[in-house]
């Protein structure tokens, strides 16, 4: 800048920081109010040390305020961070919930189907969610017609959701027969957990969506 | 030890005739006017001729004598007469060129001697017969080298095989393996249970199956990417079926008895049917029974490969049903007369074709091998003790390998059909879905990876 366009500049500036000061002191109300602006007056000696302290309590102000709302902002978005995890989270587990069978039967129980309704919105919201339900039997029977019995109980919970409208494609059913129990046990206890059809997200949800209603 | 001169006997006339002689000498050692008695009919499966293994010289002879005697008494066709093998002058005959003390053997109750000597590179088995007093039999069987090695006991065992013959006209059945899933993995063991390393064929495998040459077994996969492989013994390598319904779930695969096709269970959204393809696997595989969204799964062909066993839940609950090979004429063989609870499954057709073997639930949820006989559909219980399930035929459809549970852990079992005799095959954590091999030649496959 050429000395005659800075001696331009400064005032102007300075005029600028004034008003900024006067704006963001008449927004913040409980801030003290700043010092009174001096009267424009013929420069004399002290009104430029005046000017100057008055130029560096602005720029305080300007940097507490700065500093102020970049932490506002982190702590919005930790927020944001922790609603949308734990939301993600709620989601997933949705999606992902076990079913139950009663012994030797692989037609859905209510509280299956109900398991199941609460899929279906979520599966519906996230098209680039594809889904693997795994078919299990309990231990009891033929280990080899349990691999057939946990094939039809995987089919079962599919059909039920592709009746629904999820498109057949996105669902891929498997079976592991007795072969994967969560309980270890001969009750009815262990058997009951372990007659299960369960739900992998196979490909896609990364960022997983409610529904618009 | 010199070689007795005595002529070697091969056709089947002359065995069968020791036969009846030795089993003279069971009835009455000191009568020596039965000659000529008619033989090949008279072999009477109940009586169990009694045998004396001479003890084995060299450094090798214990355990050669061990694995011989073990085969022996583990085909249940004989009676193993136990001499006392630290005191040669209890068996040697005292007066000079008497080799065999044939008196003593006779108070002891055996009809038959056997004495083994290992030479060179191979094993050399003399039978004596008892009441004639002299050597029936001769013959030496090559013995692969490393001593003590899979194949080397494998010619032991093909050599007791040989001898059994020789005595009933039914070769034995040492030289078998079993095959089985212990946990995650297929493994396999000779039939006397030995095994020198771990044979272990994938993981997450379940059901194997045997050709007919004993070469290749056959498994399913379960879980995602569940498929039917071909498992080649000679090569320790393993194929995937890419034909074989590449989706949903492939179980329960089983040879055909020429080995060119194998047929197998595919579960999908509509149940679950029976198809078959091709080994080489170029063509898609053919759809053979038609379920109607039931499930029909465990094929097992009879031996002339002409019908097919198989479970099927299409009346409610699993039973056995048997059908033609194309598909055509299913009907129903078990029914719940058998058993009080609506479960029958994992049928077995005997290598003779005469009965098929399954597994059948009763009252207390436990459940018991049987046999049905397809002549008659008369049935037989053979177990009681422990729940037993999986049952597969020996070489000889009369010994059985299956599952059961009477030890506390599940374990395999081998069960004599005719005498109820069991011996515990396995000692691991649990074994599961045995399948006994067909007669393994000793000229067929050494498995290069298991060689020590």
């Amino acid at each position: 800048m050429t000395r005659s366009s800075r001696s331009v500049v400064r005032p102007v500036v300075t005029v600028a920081l004034l008003s900024a000061g006067m704006l963001s002191a008449c927004r913040r109300r409980p801030e003290p109010a700043p010092a009174p602006a001096p009267a424009p007056a013929t420069p004399t000696v002290d009104s430029t040390a005046i000017r100057d302290s008055l130029e560096r309590l602005r720029q305080q102000r300007e940097a507490e305020l700065a500093r102020q709302r970049a932490y506002d902002d982190s702590v919005r978005r930790a927020n944001e961070a922790a609603s949308s995890s734990a939301e993600q989270t709620a989601i997933r587990n949705t999606i992902t919930a076990v079913i139950h069978f009663d012994f030797d039967r692989s037609d859905l129980r209510d509280d299956a189907r109900a398991t199941l309704d609460a899929k279906v919105p979520l599966l519906l919201a996230n098209p680039d969610v594809n889904l693997r339900v795994a078919g299990h039997t309990d231990e009891r029977g033929s280990s080899e017609y349990n691999i057939a019995l946990g094939q039809r109980r995987a089919a079962s919970a599919k059909r039920y959701l592709t009746e629904r409208g999820v498109p057949e494609g996105r669902i891929e059913t498997v079976s592991f027969g007795e072969e994967r129990p969560v309980a270890n046990g001969s009750d009815e206890s262990a058997w009951a957990q372990n007659r299960r059809d369960e739900f992998e997200i196979s490909s896609g949800g990364a960022r997983l969506t409610r529904p618009r209603s | 030890m010199p070689r007795l001169s005595i002529p070697t006997m091969r056709s089947s006339f002359h065995a069968a005739a020791l036969a009846a002689l030795l089993l003279a000498g069971v009835a009455s050692a000191q009568d020596t006017t039965r000659r000529g008695v008619t033989i090949g009919l008279s072999y009477d499966p109940a009586s169990r001729p009694g045998v004396v293994v001479l003890p084995v010289a060299g450094a090798l002879g214990d355990s050669v004598r061990a694995i011989f005697q073990r085969d022996l008494d583990y085909s249940d066709r004989f009676t193993i007469v136990p001499i006392d093998a630290s005191n040669p002058s209890t068996f040697r005959g005292t007066t000079p060129g008497a080799e065999l003390n044939y008196p003593l053997f006779a108070r002891l109750g055996a009809a038959a001697v056997v004495q083994l000597t290992v030479s060179g590179g191979s094993l050399h088995v003399a039978l004596h017969d008892v009441a004639k007093a002299g050597v029936a039999n001769v013959e030496d069987f090559a013995l692969p080298a490393p001593p003590l090695s899979r194949d080397w006991r494998r010619a032991i065992h093909g050599a007791a095989d040989e001898m059994e013959r020789w005595v009933t006209g039914q070769k034995g059945i040492a030289q078998s393996r079993i095959a089985f899933v212990d946990g995650p993995r297929l493994r396999v063991i000779d039939s006397d249970g030995a095994e020198d390393a771990v044979t272990t064929i994938g993981g997450q495998a379940l059901s194997p199956a045997w050709n007919s040459a004993g070469t290749m077994l056959a498994y399913s996969t379960f879980g995602s990417a569940s498929r039917i492989v071909v498992y080649d013994l000679r090569t320790n390598r393993s194929r995937v079926l890419r034909n074989a319904t590449p989706t949903n779930t492939n179980l329960t695969p089983i040879f055909a008895s020429d080995g060119a096709s194998i047929v197998y269970a595919h579960a999908d959204d509509n149940g679950s049917d029976l198809f078959m393809i091709g080994i080489d696997d170029n063509m898609p595989a053919r759809r053979i029974s038609v379920g109607r969204g039931t499930d029909n799964v465990q094929p097992t062909f009879s031996p002339d490969g002409r019908r097919l066993a198989f479970t099927s839940g299409r009346s409610g609950h699993p039973e056995v049903y048997i059908m033609d090979a194309d598909g055509t004429n299913a009907e129903l063989l078990t029914s719940f007369d058998f058993g009080d609870r609506n479960y029958r499954s994992d049928p077995d057709w005997s290598p003779d074709g005469r009965l098929i073997a399954f597994q059948s639930q009763f009252a207390d949820g436990r459940f018991q091998i049987m046999t049905i006989s397809l002549r008659d559909r008369s049935t037989k219980l053979l177990t009681s003790e422990g729940s037993n399930e999986q049952p597969s035929w020996a070489p000889d459809g009369r010994h059985l390998a299956f599952a059961s549970t009477r030890s506390g852990v599940r374990q395999l079992w081998v069960l004599d059909s005719e005498s109820g005799r069991l011996r515990q095959l396995t000692r691991l954590p649990g074994a599961n879905l045995p399948a006994w091999s067909p007669r393994l030649g000793t000229s067929a496959t050494t498995n290069a990876a298991a060689r020590p």
